[in-house]
């Protein structure tokens, strides 16, 4: 039972990620390249985890595991502004 | 099918993801998109080493992926504040001519 639970996360992780590459190789600018990396790569990844947590073996991984999920996200969402940021204008790029 | 090949072919379809994304980035996106790479490279660095972890059933992934999440934060924004200026520059002469 906990084995297809985790071969149907596992697919549906690898789908999101697949299609995050799609994203990344196909959409025209490079905003709509980060939208592709950074969602939908981390719900891929987000995925991966649920399916490593249903199998973990101590409570402590449990924590490690969202702890990871947590830190990939946020890391994703600060280089994205930042990334993003740096890719505008040089006029529009500063704020106050 | 045992449990060690599923774990196997999605690290493989994983690796294959990430291989076809950094040549894409780092080859025919144009060198206003490289950084995106710091990006890719954070997220499914994690994701296989969590995947290879499980495949080679290794008990310490899990900590090497979180030490892996946490330099991959710092990367990225190290990457973002050097991101040269004059790339931003090429792509806005690029969008004014065309």
């Amino acid at each position: 039972m906990v084995d297809l639970f985790t071969v149907i996360l596992l697919a549906a992780s690898a789908l999101f990620f697949t299609g995050g590459t799609i994203g990344l190789v196909r959409l025209p600018d490079v905003h709509c390249r980060l939208h592709a990396l950074t969602k939908a790569d981390n719900v891929g990844l987000g995925l991966l985890i649920a399916a490593l947590m249903i199998r973990a073996d101590s409570a402590a991984d449990l924590f490690k595991l969202a702890a990871i999920w947590l830190l990939v996200i946020a890391a994703g969402a600060a280089t994205c502004f930042l990334l993003a940021q740096s890719a505008r204008r040089p006029s529009e790029r500063r704020g106050p | 099918m045992s449990m060690n090949l599923v774990w196997w072919c999605f690290a493989g379809a994983l690796l294959l993801n990430a291989a076809v994304g950094l040549r894409f980035v780092t080859t025919r996106a144009g060198s206003a998109d490289s950084f995106l790479a710091a990006l890719l490279i954070g997220t499914t660095g994690v994701g296989l080493t969590l995947g290879l972890g499980e495949a080679l059933e290794q008990m310490r992934a899990i900590d090497l992926a979180l030490a892996l999440a946490l330099l991959a934060a710092v990367l990225g924004v190290a990457f973002a504040r050097h991101a040269p200026f004059a790339h931003a520059r090429s792509t806005q002469k690029a969008r004014d001519d065309g």
